[in-house]
Formats: C-alpha cells, sequence, structure tokens
C-alpha cells in the first residue's frame, strides 16, 4: 500500500513538471498555432537561469591552496562569504529560490525576443516549416549554453532547510512513506503556477481577450482589437511558465544542456493525449502520464510486463489517438 | 604474321599451360612486392609519425573526452622531448629517449565520438584512411571502444583503449590489435565486495540500479558475484534506460524493498542525477533491517564526483587511479599536468597518457612501427613507475594488471579536487582472473 502511495505521489510530482510545460505548449499553439519544438529548450533556459544565478552569488576570490604541493592550485572563496560571513552563507544556500524572481523578468524578455525575432514570420507556414525552425532554434540555443557551461551537469543544491525529507504517511497516520521536501514543494508549486495562469485567462480583461482569439482570431481583428500584440505577450507567459518549471527542477535533476529535449518528446505526447490546444486537457494529461509512468516502474509489474515503464506513455497515447483522435479533451 | 605468332610459333598443350602459369606468378608478383614495401597500414615514410586521438568531444562525455585530449596532447610534448618528461621519468624499464618515436616526431589528429559508436567509427576510419594514423586512442564509452578496436582490427592499426570498463572490452570482444590499460567490471567487483563485507556485514539485502546497456550488464553481474559470494543477498536487480535523467521512480520501489544497501552500476550523468536522488530520497538516513542503509556506486570518477557534490560524501567504489597518490609516477604526471593546465588530471586523462607512453615504448622495444612487433612487445610487457605500481600487460587477453583503488567519496574535502580519498589498495592478486571465462578470441595480427 505504502509503495503504491509512494508511486502516485511520485508520478504527481513528475505530472507536475510534465504539465507546466505542456501548459506552455498547449498554449502557443492554440493561440499562435505554432508548433514549438524550441519549447524545451526555454525549459533548459530556466534551469539555467538558476546556474547563473548559483554561478553569480559564488563569484569567488582565488585563495593559494596549501594542502597542494605538486603544482600551483587555488582554492575559491565567494566573496559574498568573505564580505557577510554567515549572511552570505545564507544568500548562497537561497540560490534557487533567489533565481525564480530572477527568471520571470529574463524568461519573459527571451520569450519576447523569440516571438518578435523569428516565430512571428513562420505564422503563416505549414506546420513542417515551424518544425524545422523551432528545432534548429532549440538546437542553437543548447550548443550556446554548451559552450558557456559545457557538457556535464551542474550540480544546484536546495535550500539546506528542504533538501532532506520528511515523512509525509505520518501526517495521515500512515508512517513509512518519505518523500524528498523540494518534490513536494515543485508539486505544490506547479500546482500554483497553473491556477495562476488559468486564473489570468478567466478572470482578467486580458485573458478574456486571449480567449476569444484563440476561438477567433479573425473576428477579435475586426473588432479592432490588436490580436497579435496579445498573443506575443502570451508567447512570452508561456516561455515564463516553463522556465519556471527549468528553475525549479534544478535541484531535482542537474542541468545540462540536453535537458529540454529530454523533456520536449514526452511534453508533445502530453499535448497530444490531452488534446492539442487544450489547456486543461494538457493539465490533466501530464498528472496522468506522470502517475502511469511512476506506477508502470514497479518491480511487480515490470515482472509480469518487462521493459513496460519506458514504453507505457507512448501506449497509452497510441491508444487514446486511436479511440479519441483527437485527444482527451481535444474539441471536434 | 602476328605478334603472338612470333612469341609462341609452337603453340603446345604443354607450352599454353607453362605460358599460363608465368603469366599468372608476373601477375602476382606486384602484389607480393607491394605487401614487402608496404608491409603494414600507413608506414611513416617522412620524419613524423601520426597518433589518432578518438574522444567525444561533444555529447554527454565531452568535458571527461576534454580532459583525455589534454593528457594525449601532454603525452606527445614529453614523447617529443618538450617539457619536463613527465612520466617518461620514472617509466621502468624504458626504452624512450624523448626524441619522438624511433626517431620520428610524434604529431597528432584527433576525431570526435561522440559518445556514439557509428559516428566514432567514422571519425577513427577518417583518421586511418585520409590522416594516415597509426594508432588509434581515445573512449569514455564501452560500446564506442569495442566498435573502434573491431574497426582497428579490420584496419590493421593498433588501438590502445582508453576510458572503457567493460569486460568484453578485453573479453568476448577482444582483439589482436586491441589494448586496454584500465581495469573492468569484474575487478571493480572483487576488488569492492571484501571492502563491503568488512565496512557494512556480511548480512545485507542488496538492490541494484543498473545502466541498460554492455557496461551496465557486466558491471552488475560482476558485483552480483563478488557480494553473493560473500554472504550478501540480491533483492532486485532493476535495469534503467541509459539517460533516464529523473530516476526518481526507480529509487521510490527501493524504499519498501526490504533492502538495505543499494548499488548504483551507473556512470556519468546517470551516475550524478541517480545518486543525487536516491539521497534526496533519505535513503542514507533510512534505518532498515535494524542497519543503516548505504549506497554503493562502483566505479567513480573524480569528474563524476564534482557533478554529485555533497552527495558522494563518505560513498564507497573503485578507481583505476586518483591524483592524490604518492608514487613518484603520479607525481611526476600531476605536477606536468597542473602546470600545463591548472587542475590536476582526471583518471582518463591518466589512463590515456599512459597508453600512449606505452605504445611508443613498444615501437621502440619493437624497433618498428609494424602492428605485429609492437603487439609482440606490448604482450606480457611489465612495467613500473606509471601510477599504479607494478603493472603487466597479459598476452592473452590484452589486459592490464595491476592494483585496484577502492575510494570514498571524502567527508571534508580540502580542496575542489579532493574529493576522493583511497580507502584500500587491492592487491593486483585478489582481481586476477582466468582469461578463459570471458571467452572471445584475440585473432591475427595484420589479419
Amino acid at each position: 500500500m505504502e509503495a503504491i502511495l509512494l508511486q502516485i505521489l511520485n508520478g504527481l510530482d513528475k505530472g507536475g513538471a510534465y504539465a507546466l510545460i505542456a501548459l506552455g505548449l498547449s498554449l502557443v499553439f492554440g493561440t499562435l498555432g505554432v508548433v514549438n519544438f524550441a519549447h524545451g529548450a526555454l525549459f533548459m533556459l530556466g534551469a539555467f537561469v538558476a546556474v547563473s544565478v548559483q554561478e553569480l552569488l559564488t563569484i569567488s576570490m582565488r585563495v593559494k591552496d596549501p594542502s597542494i604541493t605538486f603544482f600551483d592550485a587555488y582554492k575559491e572563496v565567494p566573496y559574498l562569504e568573505v564580505w557577510w560571513g554567515d549572511i552570505g552563507r545564507a544568500i548562497i544556500d537561497y540560490s534557487v529560490p533567489i533565481s525564480i524572481v530572477a527568471a520571470i523578468p529574463v524568461m519573459l524578455l527571451i520569450g519576447l525576443a523569440m516571438e518578435r525575432g523569428l516565430i512571428r514570420y513562420f505564422y503563416k507556414r505549414d506546420h513542417a516549416d515551424q518544425i524545422l525552425v523551432t528545432f534548429g532554434l532549440a538546437i542553437v540555443l543548447q550548443e550556446i549554453v554548451k559552450s558557456f557551461y559545457g557538457a556535464n551537469p551542474i550540480p544546484v543544491a536546495a535550500p539546506e532547510a528542504v533538501a532532506t525529507s520528511v515523512d509525509v504517511g505520518a501526517v495521515f497516520g500512515m508512517p513509512g512513506i518519505v518523500y524528498p521536501w523540494w518534490r513536494l514543494i515543485y508539486l505544490l508549486f506547479s500546482v500554483v503556477v497553473i491556477g495562476l495562469v488559468f486564473a489570468f485567462l478567466q478572470f482578467t480583461t486580458f485573458g478574456m481577450v486571449v480567449r476569444a482569439g484563440m476561438h477567433d482570431r479573425e473576428m477579435v481583428s475586426l473588432l479592432g482589437i490588436n490580436i497579435e500584440r496579445r498573443f506575443t505577450i502570451v508567447f512570452g507567459i508561456a516561455a515564463v511558465v516553463a522556465g519556471l518549471a527549468g528553475t525549479m527542477y534544478t535541484p531535482i535533476l542537474s542541468p545540462d544542456y540536453h535537458m529540454g529535449m529530454d523533456f520536449l518528446v514526452l511534453s508533445f505526447v502530453v499535448v497530444v493525449v490531452g488534446g492539442m490546444g487544450s489547456l486543461p486537457g494538457a493539465v490533466a494529461a501530464g498528472f496522468l502520464l506522470g502517475i502511469l509512468q511512476s506506477f508502470f516502474s514497479m518491480n511487480e509489474i515490470k515482472s509480469i510486463l518487462p521493459g513496460i515503464d519506458q514504453i507505457i506513455i507512448y501506449l497509452v497515447a497510441v491508444i487514446i489517438l486511436l479511440v479519441r483522435p483527437r485527444g482527451l479533451m481535444g474539441k471536434d | 604474321m602476328s605478334d603472338d605468332d612470333k612469341k609462341f610459333p609452337n603453340l603446345s598443350r604443354r607450352g599454353f599451360l607453362k605460358a599460363s602459369i608465368a603469366t599468372a606468378a608476373v601477375t602476382a608478383a606486384p602484389t607480393i612486392l607491394i605487401r614487402n614495401a608496404h608491409a603494414f597500414v600507413n608506414e611513416p615514410k617522412g620524419a613524423t609519425v601520426t597518433l589518432g586521438f578518438n574522444v567525444p568531444q561533444t555529447g554527454a562525455y565531452a568535458d571527461e573526452g576534454a580532459d583525455e585530449l589534454r593528457a594525449f596532447k601532454l603525452a606527445v610534448k614529453h614523447l617529443n622531448g618538450e617539457g619536463d618528461g613527465g612520466m617518461l621519468n620514472t617509466m621502468k624499464p624504458s626504452s624512450l629517449k624523448g626524441n619522438g618515436i624511433l626517431g620520428k616526431k610524434v604529431t597528432y589528429v584527433t576525431g570526435d565520438t561522440q559518445t556514439k559508436s557509428d559516428a566514432a567509427r567514422a571519425s577513427a576510419k577518417r583518421m586511418i584512411e585520409k590522416d594516415g594514423a597509426l594508432m588509434i586512442s581515445g573512449g569514455s564509452s564501452s560500446g564506442v571502444a569495442i566498435a573502434v578496436q573491431s574497426l582497428c582490427q579490420e584496419a590493421g592499426v593498433i588501438f590502445m583503449a582508453g576510458l572503457t570498463h567493460s569486460n568484453d572490452t578485453t573479453g568476448k570482444d577482444k582483439r589482436k590489435h586491441g589494448f586496454r590499460h584500465f581495469f573492468n567490471a569484474y575487478m571493480s567487483g572483487q576488488a569492492l565486495a571484501p571492502v563491503l563485507a568488512e565496512e557494512y556485514g556480511r548480512d545485507r539485502k542488496a538492490y541494484h540500479l543498473t545502466a541498460d546497456y554492455t557496461w551496465g550488464w557486466t558491471q552488475e553481474e560482476s558485483i552480483k558475484n563478488a557480494t553473493e559470494a560473500l554472504g550478501w543477498k540480491t533483492v532486485a536487480a532493476v535495469r534503467t534506460p541509459l539517460g533516464a535523467g529523473d530516476f526518481s521512480q526507480y529509487i521510490t520501489p527501493v524504499l519498501n524493498s526490504g533492502a538495505d544497501v543499494l548499488i548504483l552500476n551507473h556512470y556519468g550523468k546517470d551516475m550524478v542525477n541517480s545518486l543525487t536522488q536516491a539521497v534526496q530520497f533519505g535513503l542514507r538516513d533510512k534505518m532498515v533491517n535494524g542497519k543503516k542503509f548505504e549506497i554503493v556506486v562502483p566505479l567513480f570518477s573524480r569528474l563524476m564526483a564534482q557533478g554529485a557534490g555533497d552527495a558522494i560524501k563518505g560513498i564507497l567504489g573503485t578507481t583505476n587511479w586518483h591524483w592524490s597518490l604518492s608514487d613518484e609516477g603520479s607525481k611526476a604526471f600531476v605536477k606536468s599536468f597542473g602546470a600545463e593546465y591548472g587542475f590536476p588530471p582526471s583518471q582518463a586523462a591518466q589512463t590515456c597518457y599512459v597508453q600512449t607512453l606505452l605504445y611508443a615504448n613498444a615501437c621502440e622495444m619493437a624497433g618498428t612501427f609494424n602492428p605485429c612487433g609492437v603487439i609482440e612487445a606490448l604482450e606480457g610487457f611489465k612495467f613500473d613507475g606509471m601510477g599504479n605500481g607494478p603493472t603487466e600487460y597479459r598476452a592473452a587477453d590484452h589486459q592490464c594488471f595491476k592494483d585496484v583503488l577502492v575510494v570514498r567519496g571524502k567527508e571534508k574535502p580540502s580542496s575542489q579536487f579532493d574529493l576522493l580519498e583511497v580507502a584500500k589498495v587491492v592487491p593486483r592478486s585478489q582481481v586476477e582472473y582466468d582469461p578463459s571465462i570471458f571467452g572471445g578470441e584475440l585473432g591475427q595480427c595484420n589479419a
């Protein structure tokens, strides 16, 4: 029983990441009609905002390392630590939460630049062209990150206070369900961000216009509303959502230049299962596929169906496409 | 009258046969002459000899590949008599004079394996056919090493393997032209198991997470056999896809499996992620079966330890070499590498540096670049002063045998490089095995 609960919890937090990426992907497709293969790269860039903030905070002075006698080696002591001691150390410790604040404007700018600089020229082209150009862009971004940060994963630590795990089961009178704090925070964070995006679209005038535009772009334009500009901002929001998902994910998975591609394929499956352009569909499918993936990794199931954990997501996608070709919540 | 009539005025049956045989002999002659003239592939004609360094310059192992390349460049420098000479001064016995190889200046070309077998083969092929490389070295993945090794065998050049740890490289996939200085999964198992039993006791239940490819499989098998022989039980051995990223779905079943040890048969990025996540799930703070839960990583490198950060502290594993060793060879190598690049070399760098020197030395010993001669010189070659104590290139499978280091992630590192401490030096006799257990055939040289 504990094992099943644990896998469900694991699926939820995995699903949180899938849902966040797929939400942005679906938002862009629903508004701009663009299949954005560079969306995974935005997730990766968000993660590297955290890496950059960490590097900024730990800019260090070189002190000769007396413990190495074979050659001249240097130790690096962060300036923050030199100047402010414990307070400096605490600031470095909280680099991920600080990165969140930094990631919002950075990702918004990157998103806007990407849309204005490249994507908008491809609105009227067919999907194959869009896929090619965004895929190319993803590779360019990846290589740029690699040339700056190398190919190896760079560890980014969660604040020490939440770097450990907690017995979640004890709260419900079922001790033994131990889960890392940060993953629980990630799950909560994804729910909050998803809630904010929906609230924004549902309860603001801006959101209303965007929804109207998604429904009938031409009509909204004819009413004298500059829907283009609104959609540009939507692209920026999608970039922020993907970027934040990446920033928060760094303590879970040490980021490297390739992490976006790894998530991109999964997110597309999530969007397809959820229904292209359907936001609730993307979120529901994200959590659903996360849980399925976790659940089918259990040894009891793998002993009956070896290798099922690696294909289950695609298997579900095939079945859904056969039964409901427009996805779980896609409109006919 | 035609010319033929002039040559064979009375052509009889016997005469025709004789003429045919003569013709056949004449036709065959140039080939024999050519074979003699070019007794082996890429025989150096000018004043230089070219070596090919095939390392991952892009892809997941790019940083490791970069360190290998640094070591190769340093080795070439030392062979040509530049710099402080590094291990040239400590290697025993040595025929190296610091004037290149057999009096020819050493030059090199590089290739990018991308950590993919097909790309690695293509770049090795280019270096052999276009650049005239006499020897190929490099690696950083057993899949790549095995693929390039068989290509070198076909092409007739020597392959001095870099970082490759699968038993298959000098086991079922061994080749006459291939040589490995690095240790293998079997040796890791034999060296590590007694230390594990000593530290964690004999009544332990292990859970394996294994990278699903040639190296992972042989690693899992080796550790499983070695630990079970000492009384451990294996609860489960779960294969994980290479490059899975998030391993949490494989780690959560460990929590309630009854296992009290987690063995991570992962390398590189996979190991960094799986170890970090296992620690996040509180595995190291857990008590199971009345014992403290332990994590073991059978193959370590300093570069990986850097990636794993604090998670590596206290974790046991094995390594081929570590820069903090205090023998003369290691000290000389670390000194010249550190002076050149400002940081100590990794185990991948050491094995590549040593392999280049060993190849050069074998050419000097043989007095030729002919692979057959070089192979003969390397087979059974015993040497010392290269950082691993007395070492032997076993003739039967072209595997080096030397002491194996059991290391532990250092609790209180004194510098950013000081991440591992040597827990035990396991003597060579304890990790030796009968070459026939892994099967495979070496084949012939230049064939």
